[in-house]
């Protein structure tokens, strides 16, 4: 039953988003409200019966109905219930309902707090985004349909794929998502604003929350990924370039883009045009994330789903939706007109600049990611594009970029002074040549590493004396610094923490690729294996069974300088249903370095197994620096001036506007 | 950019009134981005049109129903022997898969050559390890199985172009004069191997 309830209430969420698309839009055009009007119920109508929808799914799930084929698909009765729940967006078809659901999340957000928006500027957003969830429901309901009934119903089900029965994968496809469809905030902006034919302050501090809350949700979900890569997959690895990795990542190097260009046409009302094309291709590359994905145009670990009739839906969709914003941007973006103007070297110019910087970034990413397909289709040439490639095209891009990412704070709005900047920053060019020559002299070897990890002390020192300067920390009392701190605004607070965070994350990366060390080896139990100055000996390896799968675990013992400091416990498991294999590596973390085992397959020449061990040096950094990018993020939202400034704002535009925008450059 | 430096001279107005005079060339830029997307659409859509295509993986190749390409590999450390055509030849009917540790699909079908290998009337499956470093290879092979009979390492690519691959994971059924008969692009699926690859081998072998 409560399948055939949940398909029902996907067809009324379709109806609901055809209304919410079509009356709104044309009540805009014609200046009327009782139209304009209709798409808040529509909003609430649509995420009611999308809950409804995703609530009967989730049902079937954990009732282990199997007459549902999504269900048998995917799930197993003897599965732990968390992965029951996470089996619901772990298959493409549930993965569709949850994308929806969030769109309707955003939808109601914009319903609920948008009460100040100008009245056609709301109704423009939210039927643009009920245009893309009508577009998502009738794919769901075409082609991906999750409610389809199997007759007869099958005993039990085939399980779900075992790499997603883990609870960092658990929760990475919802905080992508989050991010993903979160870009069509900004995109629903952006092209209303194209339709309206203005984009002022007003409009680009509603953007800018949102986008903010994307980019979040996004750096939470990519960095869950590569956690989840990291400690599953047994390479020891975190980053793959993998197509699905790369995708994500795209929409993310836009999406910080789109963060600072905002901030520019917010703050200065410069760059206009630029920031709605950031909006419109930061959600265009989210929107291409899933056709990557779905589509099987390229094929990867991640895709679970290969289906032409669905890849022709998302195309026609894709080049609907892009084509038509991009065309409607060639249209009416020239007649949008700023008023800022600035001098190249300016906080606008480094803003610029790095935004270029990003966005080359990105394009590298997308040839590396399409260019065999692409090649191929023109003249039929074979290439292939592997890690290499963007080691030597994007990193180099990076450098630059973070270089600036310290400085651009420093700078004056409008003109800024180089050598101030230079001399204000002086210790963090100490930091910068320090790191390199300390580098260079413990490690040798090749001198990029050591460039890469004095640009990352560059960039958090940086962070930390703009902010100390902020609170003229030694230059005035401490009781006197403490009384700034309590009065600075929490989006610079946000600012340095986000900056600083990516030092550290970038540090985690560069290091952790640079310096990893290894051994592989077979051991049984009363094996040796070194490691630098550390020891593992095995100490016994037995079976142990799980719920759904039945594991072997390895006792390890970590010595260093023949002192026990750990037991580990890496392990294999195989599950029956699925007849797969999965590597649970044990990581035993500091500060500064992970040691890391995986258990490989048997060797039975010699009876024993084969060990993996690594020695990641700041590879937690990769995590602590992404904690504290998000932590920065959030708390950037939530500083007053974004969440009640934007209304207030819009509301009494002219008459606020010559002393808030004093106070706005001052203070970030 | 374009609002910095088109629009330095224009009065302090925020909506759009009069529209100023504004050059062609100012209003083409804008038009690129959606040139440029035309362009990927099209490339998509042909893309898309080929994997209708029931044989679309089976991309034509120059080599098809003609002898391999002569070429010697070295072996991987540890490894005893390397890969010239000489040993597809003599093994008869065969099978040649690329593959390299850094390709994401060629881990996806690794089981299926690793189970295949232990079939008792499989042909040989012989390895080119494409663009790899040699002891992220030989990782790979400890960690996840080694199925083949011998393994070429091809560092440079030198060899893959020879034989035309065109990406990683790729798979070449070879007959016994040792002609190419037939190529799989992408991964091995199980349903590739018992609906494509086996009856074709079957028949090969009369």
């Amino acid at each position: 039953m409560s399948a055939e309830l949940g398909h029902y209430a996907l067809i009324l969420a379709l109806v609901m988003a055809v209304v919410q698309t079509t009356l709104p839009m044309v009540g805009a055009a014609r200046r009327d409200a009782l139209w304009m009007g209709l798409a808040t119920p529509a909003v609430i109508g649509q995420f009611v019966f999308v809950s409804m929808a995703f609530a009967c799914l989730m049902h079937a799930y954990v009732v282990s109905d199997f007459s549902v084929m999504n269900v048998a698909a995917n799930s197993h009765s003897d599965k732990p219930l968390l992965y029951k729940f996470t089996a619901v967006w772990g298959n493409h078809e549930g993965s569709m309902v949850l994308w929806v659901w969030i769109l309707a999340v955003y939808g109601l957000a914009v319903a609920a707090f948008g009460g100040n928006l100008p009245p056609t500027l709301k109704a423009r957003v939210l039927a643009i985004q009920g245009f893309i969830g009508a577009g998502f429901l009738l794919f769901s309901l075409g082609t991906s349909d999750p409610f389809i009934r199997l007759d007869p119903a099958p005993i039990n089900g085939n399980d779900l794929n075992p790499l997603l029965q883990d609870p960092g994968l658990a929760f990475h496809p919802p905080l992508l998502y989050f991010g993903y469809v979160g870009m069509s905030m900004p995109f629903a902006f952006a092209i209303a604003a194209l339709i309206e034919g203005r984009v002022d302050p007003a409009w680009a501090r509603w953007v800018r929350p949102w986008t903010l809350l994307a980019w979040c949700t996004l750096t939470a979900g990519i960095v869950l990924g590569s956690w989840w890569a990291y400690y599953e997959l047994g390479w020891g690895g975190f980053w793959f370039w993998d197509p699905v990795e790369n995708a994500s990542f795209m929409p993310w190097l836009m999406g910080t883009a789109l963060l600072h260009s905002a901030l520019v046409a917010e703050k200065r009302d410069a760059l206009k045009s630029w920031t709605v094309l950031l909006a419109i291709l930061a959600f265009s590359l989210s929107l291409l994330g899933t056709f990557l994905v779905r589509s099987g145009v390229l094929t990867s670990v991640h895709s679970f789903a290969s289906d032409p009739a669905r890849g022709a839906y998302i195309l026609g969709f894709l080049v609907f939706v892009i084509g038509g914003s991009l065309a409607l941007y060639a249209w009416r973006a020239p007649a949008l007109k700023a008023t800022g103007t600035f001098k190249p070297i300016s906080r606008e110019g480094a803003l610029l600049l790095n935004n270029l910087l990003l966005v080359v970034g990105c394009a590298t990413v997308f040839v590396g990611t399409l260019y065999p397909i692409v090649l191929d289709a023109i003249d039929g040439s074979k290439v292939s594009v592997g890690p290499p490639f963007f080691d030597k095209t994007f990193v180099p891009l990076m450098a630059p970029a973070l270089l600036l990412t310290a400085m651009a704070p420093f700078m004056a709005w409008k003109r800024a002074d180089l050598g101030g900047v230079l001399q204000r920053i002086w210790l963090a060019a100490l930091a910068l040549a320090g790191a390199i020559a300390l580098i260079y002299a413990t490690h040798g070897g090749p001198i990029g590493p050591a460039i890469g990890i004095g640009i990352t002390a560059w960039l958090f020192v940086g962070a930390i004396v703009e902010f100390a300067d902020r609170l003229r920390l030694f230059r005035v009392p401490l009781a006197e610094s403490m009384k700034r701190l309590a009065g600075l605004p929490r989006s610079a607070i946000g600012t340095t923490l986000a900056h600083a965070g990516v030092a550290v994350l970038a540090a985690g990366c560069i290091a952790g690729s640079a310096w990893r060390t290894e051994t592989i080896g077979v051991m049984k139990p009363g094996d040796q294996a070194t490691l630098g100055d550390y020891t593992v000996t095995m100490a016994t390896i037995g079976e142990e069974p799980g719920p759904n799968y039945s594991a072997v675990v390895a006792e390890m013992r970590l010595m260093k300088d023949g002192e026990l400091i750990d037991v580990m416990y890496p392990s294999k498991r195989f599950y029956p249903v699925q007849g797969q294999q999965t590597t649970e590596a044990a990581i035993r973390t500091s500060f500064m370095s992970d040691f890391y085992i995986s258990l490989g397959d048997p060797d039975e020449a010699s009876g024993g197994h084969g060990v993996r061990l690594y020695h990641n040096p700041l590879v937690p950094w990769i995590w602590i620096g992404a904690v504290v990018m998000v932590l920065g993020g959030l708390l950037s939202l939530s500083d007053r001036r974004l969440r009640v400034g934007a209304p207030a704002r819009a509301r009494a535009r002219r008459a606020e506007r010559p002393a808030e925008a004093g106070a706005g450059s001052k203070a970030s | 950019m374009s609002d910095a430096t088109g629009s330095s001279g224009e009065p302090n107005r925020a909506d759009a009134a009069a529209p100023p005079p504004r050059s062609l060339l100012f209003r083409l830029r804008f038009v690129i981005p959606v040139l440029v997307f035309a362009a990927l659409a099209i490339i998509f859509a042909f893309q898309l049109g080929r994997q209708d295509d029931e044989h679309s993986r089976d991309l034509p190749s120059a080599l098809l129903d003609r002898p391999m390409p002569d070429f010697a590999l070295q072996a991987l450390p540890g490894w005893s022997v390397g890969l010239t055509d000489e040993d597809i030849r003599a093994a008869g009917i065969s099978m040649v898969n690329v593959f390299a540790s850094w390709c994401g699909p060629c881990r996806v079908e690794h089981p299926i050559w690793v189970e295949y290998a232990k079939q008792p009337d499989a042909v040989p499956v012989f390895g080119l390890n494409y663009k790899d470093a040699p002891e992220n290879a030989t990782d790979w092979l400890k960690k996840l199985g080694d199925p083949y009979k011998q393994i070429g390492a091809d560092q440079d690519g030198r060899a893959g172009i020879e034989w035309g691959v065109y990406g990683v994971p790729e798979t070449f059924v070879i007959d016994k004069e040792g002609r190419i008969v037939l190529k799989h692009v992408g991964v091995m699926t199980r349903e590739d191997l018992d609906k494509k690859i086996l009856p074709l081998i079957a028949k090969l072998k009369g």
